[in-house]
């Protein structure tokens, strides 16, 4: 069985990134447009691991985060939260919410291959 | 792990770029709207976003300058955003202008270019400036930050030495609520280097108190390897406020006190909970790995999501096979009548199922195409903003009717008019304000900027309320450039629609704006290669009015087709007001070979198609045929005559324009039933046939004459004059009947 990948990102440049280069490293990736769609992708399915910008409409990145700890399904499932270089503040924020860790981006496939398999057993 | 080729990363950038575009689009519009005083946090956390997004994908595709300029520009708006800055005008002028230069660098990227590093720069320090002077205190924490860059390069140089590492990791109980694993981070230490792990499990509590997400372990892990303090560190970026961590460097000056340390370490036996974290590891590896060659093929397939991104090209290509199928299904409808009437009974229901699913596919599949005008409407406010605080006019734009959906080819293709029409009212139309107050106008001029469908086409109108077109001018330059002769009589409508002649500019002075040369009639061709018609309606002192009617789709039509002798034409239903077959008595025939017909106690003016296309074996006299009253497109409606309506039907309009140059009365062709190829009517097309064609008898006739006054003014909104002056002139010929029907324009002109 690969293992599920749920990329959410607002943007289709990124989630076609994060597809891509986990596709090609054998993940099964799901993606969704922001947080609400994330959690109705989701639902009750167990994933390996949620990738997810924060800025996002409707529902952000924390309050999924948030949300999905909140559920005892999705409890232990590794977060990572997408995050620029500036934004410190969102790497603790992310943490207080519940992420495992996160991506700064921009990133190569390689460096997002490598905090992927950092958090996702 | 093998990255993308670069064909995929091509892929990937023309997402980019398509999305750049959309996002673009929407942060002109929300900057517009914050412009305007109505300030929406959603709008602010909308624009951080585009430029968010720009910024990461720029980062990925490595466009430097659009990285560092949008880092600028985000950091701003997060201080808009967090209300650490106010919007003023100023820093909205500052949002507009960082717009135009992401704009600008977007533009280089996708050309395959690499901009100046300087590129922007004024903007960027005046962003800058602005970030200054909010708070100097982050300009000290940045300073510390360099610092403890500078230490990390420092210790960078030594990469390559192999050092040895203690690692004491003690994890706070709750290290395992946000999905953190020990285990995985034991494993990434390994990549570091040779690794030997120790379990503290002694504060394990006993198990009736034992909380099961808890962690109870520590560990102390050496590592020797070729790395850096800050590498080691990295590996526990994620749980660094969830641990005390500290790593030690045994820095292996005396090779002999670190091999000592290694050599201690070397030889403590695995303990049980290392041995477990081995065993953990490797399966996961194995996994990983096996996944690795499975998983491609299944991935992927769940995605959802509720919007696709088509290239025009495919769908163009399903309108023209539906526009196909459509033909077919008429052929088949056709062939149906020279079956028996048994036979014909069963096919024809299943046939009229077909029609109706067939409609319904090409209704369907145009509205893929139909995009809403706003797209296109959006990029307006900017425009006149930045025109009228060039030019110091005051200026208010309405718009209306945002959502009126078009054709997306014709949306696009409205972009360029749409600006150049805009810009005309701003540079030529309105005035300044002091002028506008000795006018005694509101100071702040208006332009209205409004779509709506109306008969099958949308109309566009672009209203200003300046002064006017200044016909004394237009008609002047006009004769300066030889577009009329100096003695020629114009109505007014004429003279306004002069704008539009080739090569034609009012402007005293040719300036940034507008009056290039290259004017109206640009706007002109680009609206008639779409299908529609340009008309001017000005009162002097009052304002301009630009309508603009517009197919709504470029590939079917609605029409009625009719015959004349042996040819078949098609009308567009939209256009058609009503027939009927007039009284021997109520057409008159003018002096000039023209005919009108007296309907309901008024002369409309009839076109005879037979007359203009020359069509031999028609019927010439309208009582013995058909009258078809149309409206054309400029507003004005006269009658057709024809031989016969053969019936309604929706046509695939096919282009002429590839083929063949433009056909005066001919909009373009179509392909019937019956295989025969029909052509589509252009009534203003025709109209203007009609007028010219008597016209020099006309002429002729009025010169013998004493000149006509001066054409006065007509008010705008109401039809000018103009169509009923050849009309007009001969009437006087015609028996004293109905004087009152021929002389008001507006009775005859409106028959709605």
């Amino acid at each position: 069985m690969p293992k599920k990948v749920l990329a959410v990102d607002d943007s289709k440049t990124m989630r076609d990134m994060v597809a891509f280069t986990l596709t090609d490293a054998g993940f099964e990736v799901l993606s969704a447009e922001d947080g609400q769609h994330a959690l109705s992708v989701l639902g009750d399915t167990k994933v390996d691991l949620v990738i997810t910008d924060v800025n996002m409409p409707n529902m952000n990145g924390i309050e999924l985060t948030k949300a999905l700890r909140s559920n005892p399904v999705h409890k232990a499932t590794p977060i990572l939260i997408l995050t620029t270089e500036s934004g410190d503040g969102l790497k603790a924020e992310g943490k207080a919410a519940g992420a495992t860790g996160w991506i700064v981006k921009p990133f190569v496939p390689e460096k997002l291959l490598q905090v992927v398999n950092k958090v996702c057993p | 792990m093998s990255g993308p080729s670069d064909s995929q990363i091509e892929q990937f950038k023309a997402t980019f770029f398509e999305e750049c575009a959309e996002l673009l689009g929407d942060l002109e519009q929300r900057l517009s709207v914050l412009e305007g005083g109505n300030q929406d946090i959603e709008d602010l956390h909308a624009i951080f976003r585009a430029i968010h997004s720009i910024k990461a994908g720029g980062g990925t595709f490595g466009y430097v300058r659009m990285v560092t300029f949008t880092h600028s520009f985000e950091t701003m708006l997060d201080h808009l955003r967090d209300g650490a800055l106010e919007i003023t005008p100023e820093v909205v002028d500052i949002l507009f202008r960082a717009s135009d230069i992401v704009a600008d660098l977007i533009d280089v990227a996708q050309q395959g270019g690499t901009p100046d590093d300087d590129f922007g720069d004024e903007v960027l320090a005046q962003i800058d400036q602005i970030l200054a002077s909010m708070a100097k205190a982050e300009g000290a924490a940045e300073g510390a930050a360099a610092g403890s860059e500078e230490a990390a390069d420092e210790e960078a140089e030594r990469i390559g030495s192999v050092a040895l590492f203690q690692i004491d990791f003690k994890p706070h109980p709750s290290l395992l609520r946000n999905a953190n694993e020990p285990l995985l981070l034991i494993r990434e230490l390994r990549t570091l280097g040779e690794l030997t792990v120790q379990l503290d499990a002694s504060q394990v509590p006993s198990l009736h108190a034992l909380e099961t997400e808890d962690l109870h372990f520590t560990w102390r892990l050496m590592l020797r390897g070729a790395c850096r303090e800050a590498d080691v560190r990295e590996v526990f970026e994620f749980v660094d406020d969830d641990c005390d961590l500290t790593v030690e460097r045994l820095e292996p000056k005396g090779d002999r006190d670190a091999e000592a340390g290694t050599g201690s370490s070397r030889s403590e036996d695995k303990t049980p909970a290392d041995k477990a974290a081995d065993k953990a590891a490797a399966p996961a590896e194995q996994a990983a790995a096996k996944s690795k060659s499975t998983g491609g093929e299944a991935a992927g397939k769940e995605r959802r999501t509720s919007s696709i991104r088509v290239d025009l090209e495919k769908v163009d290509k399903l309108v023209n096979t539906v526009g196909e199928l459509v033909i077919t299904q008429a052929m088949l409808t056709q062939q149906l009548e020279a079956l028996a009437a048994d036979k014909r009974a069963r096919i024809a229901s299943g046939l009229e199922e077909l029609s109706t699913h067939t409609r319904e596919l090409q209704e369907n599949v145009m509205a893929i195409r139909m995009q809403p005008v706003k797209s296109v409407f959006s990029r307006m406010p900017r425009l006149v903003r930045d025109l009228a605080g060039k030019l110091g006019k005051r200026i208010k734009l309405i718009t209306r009717g945002e959502e009126t959906e078009l054709d997306k080819t014709v949306i696009e293709e409205l972009a360029d008019p749409l600006t150049h029409m805009i810009r005309n009212s701003i540079d030529h139309g309105l005035e300044g304000p002091e002028e506008r107050e000795e006018a005694e106008k509101p100071v702040e001029g208006t332009i209205v900027l409004s779509a709506e469908h109306r008969g099958g086409r949308i109309v566009i109108e672009i209203a200003d309320d300046g002064r006017g077109v200044n016909r004394d001018r237009v008609l002047e330059k006009a004769i300066d450039q030889g577009l009329v002769a100096a003695d020629a009589k114009l109505s007014p409508e004429e003279i306004d629609n002069l704008i539009f002649a080739p090569g034609f500019s009012t402007a005293a002075e040719v300036t940034d704006v507008s009056g290039r040369g290259v004017g109206m009639d640009v706007v002109r061709r680009n609206i008639t290669n779409l299908g529609g018609k340009i008309t001017v309606q000005s009162t002097p002192g009052q304002g301009t009015k630009v309508i603009l009617t517009l197919p709504l789709t470029l590939a079917v039509l609605d029409g009625m087709v009719i015959t004349v002798g042996d040819q078949k034409y098609v009308v567009p239903l939209g256009n058609i007001l009503e027939s009927f077959r007039p009284k021997p008595e109520d057409v008159q025939t003018l002096v000039n070979g023209g005919q009108v017909v007296k309907m309901r106690g008024e002369f409309m003016r009839l076109v005879g198609l037979a007359r203009i296309f020359d069509v031999p074996n028609a019927t010439h006299d309208p009582s013995k045929g058909l009258v078809v009253m149309v409206e054309s497109d400029s507003g004005s409606s006269f009658g057709l005559v024809v031989d016969e309506l053969l019936g309604q039907q929706q046509v695939v309009i096919k282009s002429l324009e590839a083929n063949y140059d433009p056909i005066e009365g001919i909009s373009a062709a179509t392909i019937l039933g019956n295989g025969q190829v029909c052509l589509i009517l252009d009534l203003d097309g025709l109209e203007a046939m009609d007028k010219l064609a008597p016209r020099d008898l006309l002429e002729a006739a009025t010169l013998a004459r004493e000149p006509a006054p001066a054409p006065a003014p007509t008010p705008a909104g109401e039809p000018d004059p103009a169509a009923l002056d050849d009309g007009a002139a001969p009437e006087q010929e015609e028996p004293q009947g109905e004087p009152a029907g021929l002389d008001d324009p507006s009775s005859l002109e409106q028959p709605s």
